[in-house]
């Protein structure tokens, strides 16, 4: 009879602290403190990913049969404006890449002039941070290229894609990388989808790939790409507009 | 022989004998890692929930098949409980340490000290049918050795899962999930069928490790809760003496 009652109890206690192990959860992950606490993983999982990858070690790439049917859209599939509405129309011919920040010669670019350069193209799977991913053949100028004629401030330390998609809050979506990405053989801007011109829902007409980390990295609608030596004084400071927003981590190789 | 068991003595404490059951290495581990796995797990779900669908294969999104479809997981088995995939990550990913290197350190100490050996390792005589069948019988009629200092045969077989499979697949299979580990060891998410696969495995293990956890529960509670949970944190177990 006393090992019933000890057992009930001991259930409804489990029960009890259960619900306070939940309650207890959700209020750790409220406050700043232990987020601040949990981030120092991040902080190990970006130092020790990036001590274990050579620095030129290639993310996966894979034959044309192992391509997925479908390259799934995400995120912003068509911006709005009547500024972008008329780049459609127009098919991008007076779109400018611009180039500017912390480098000794700001370059402006045109389509034409990006589609002239020397390009690569590499058939890789993008991962999103949701969990699904999709492999895809995409075709562009390696970032390396367009870095080197506009020539890098020894100052600058990380590069900030601007982008033309704006988001439901109001802010313009944004991301942003450091040297050892940007110099990466597949960070490329990618200008064809599938050996087709990159489709609006992909982010026409240039779409960064950095291809060891997740797809919010992946910037489309890129229209400016500044170089700066800190991320601090940029928009929120964390860097990206996820990680600005909802407190996704600025390093995204997990 | 003393043989404490169904000798009155003066002090009329007959029927029990205490004995050293689980090593200080055990005990540790074993609630380290409670606390690592409910977070992983309930963090894990979350984290599912951003996309309840799992593929074979490389890749796997919307348009393609998936062989699971499930519902979002509810607020109580998810941390936090309030959809943030952001958040649950963050726990997920900090946890992983403890889980991953919780599990290596205790292996080698398990190693060391020989519990590997003398306590989880199967004996010939153990893995005989006829043995198991026997041990499958007394399961069945809820009879748990509590009379036996050691582990019995299908207790040793249902560690030895967890510890050898369920656990090490768990983190491999979450590792290749990693777009940047995909660029240190991209032989690994081969071996495992590709990255929609990794995440289905990943899926699998934790459900088996969750269904372990159930399993592991009610048996506690069956064998008699007070004496199995003293012993994980003391060491010490009480025979129950039925044998004479």
């Amino acid at each position: 009879m006393s090992n019933i009652i000890t057992r009930r109890a001991l259930v409804s206690g489990a029960g009890m602290g259960a619900a306070a192990l939940l309650t207890g959860c959700d209020r750790l992950s409220e406050s700043p403190d232990f987020l601040k606490m949990l981030s120092l993983a991040e902080k190990g999982n970006f130092a020790i990913q990036r001590s274990l990858q050579s620095r030129m070690g290639l993310a996966r790439e894979f034959s044309p049969e192992d391509m997925s049917p479908i390259f799934r859209a995400n995120g912003s599939r068509m911006p709005v404006g009547d500024s972008y509405a008329g780049h459609i129309a127009s098919k991008f011919a007076d779109w400018r890449l611009v180039i500017d920040g912390l480098v000794a010669r700001p370059q402006s670019i045109s389509m034409d002039v990006v589609r002239a350069m020397p390009k690569r193209t590499q058939i890789t799977r993008h991962d999103c941070v949701e969990g699904w991913s999709a492999i895809g053949k995409w075709t562009g100028v390696p970032l390396k290229l367009l870095l080197d004629a506009a020539g890098l401030r020894p100052a600058a330390r990380y590069l900030v894609f601007h982008c033309a998609d704006q988001m439901s809050n109001g802010s313009m979506y944004y991301e942003s990388i450091d040297l050892v990405d940007a110099m990466h053989p597949q960070t490329i801007l990618a200008w064809a989808l599938n050996d087709t011109v990159l489709p609006v829902a992909n982010g026409a007409p240039l779409r960064l790939r950095v291809e060891r980390q997740l797809g919010y990295k992946q910037a489309k609608y890129i229209q400016r790409i500044e170089a700066v030596a800190s991320l601090d004084g940029v928009f929120g400071g964390k860097g990206g507009f996820w990680e600005d927003g909802a407190g996704y981590e600025w390093y995204a190789g997990i | 022989m003393a043989s404490a068991t169904d000798s009155d003595d003066a002090f009329g404490a007959s029927k029990f004998r205490l004995v050293f059951r689980h090593r200080l290495s055990t005990r540790i581990w074993h609630w380290i890692n409670a606390v690592a796995i409910f977070v992983m797990l309930m963090s894990g779900l979350m984290i599912f929930n951003a996309h309840p669908m799992l593929y074979w294969g490389q890749y796997g999104a919307n348009f393609d098949a998936a062989w699971l479809t499930l519902p979002r997981f509810p607020g109580w088995a998810t941390i936090p409980s309030e959809y943030s995939l952001a958040v649950a990550r963050h726990w997920h990913l900090a946890f992983a340490w403890i889980l991953a290197f919780g599990l290596l350190g205790y292996l080698l100490w398990s190693l060391v000290n020989g519990h590997l050996k003398k306590d989880i390792t199967l004996s010939r005589q153990e893995v005989a049918p006829a043995h198991l069948w026997d041990d499958i019988k007394k399961h069945a009629r809820f009879d748990f050795h509590s009379d036996e200092a050691r582990y019995n045969p299908l207790q040793k077989i249902t560690y030895s899962l967890v510890l050898f499979v369920l656990l090490p697949l768990a983190i491999a299979s979450g590792l290749c999930l990693s777009p940047g580990f995909g660029g240190v060891a991209p032989w690994l998410v081969d071996v495992l069928g590709g990255r929609a696969s990794a995440r289905s495995i990943h899926f699998i293990c934790a459900a088996g490790i969750a269904a372990f956890i159930v399993l592991h529960i009610a048996l506690v509670i069956l064998a008699g809760p007070i004496n199995e949970i003293r012993s994980m944190i003391t060491g010490w177990f009480s025979l129950s003496g039925k044998k004479a």
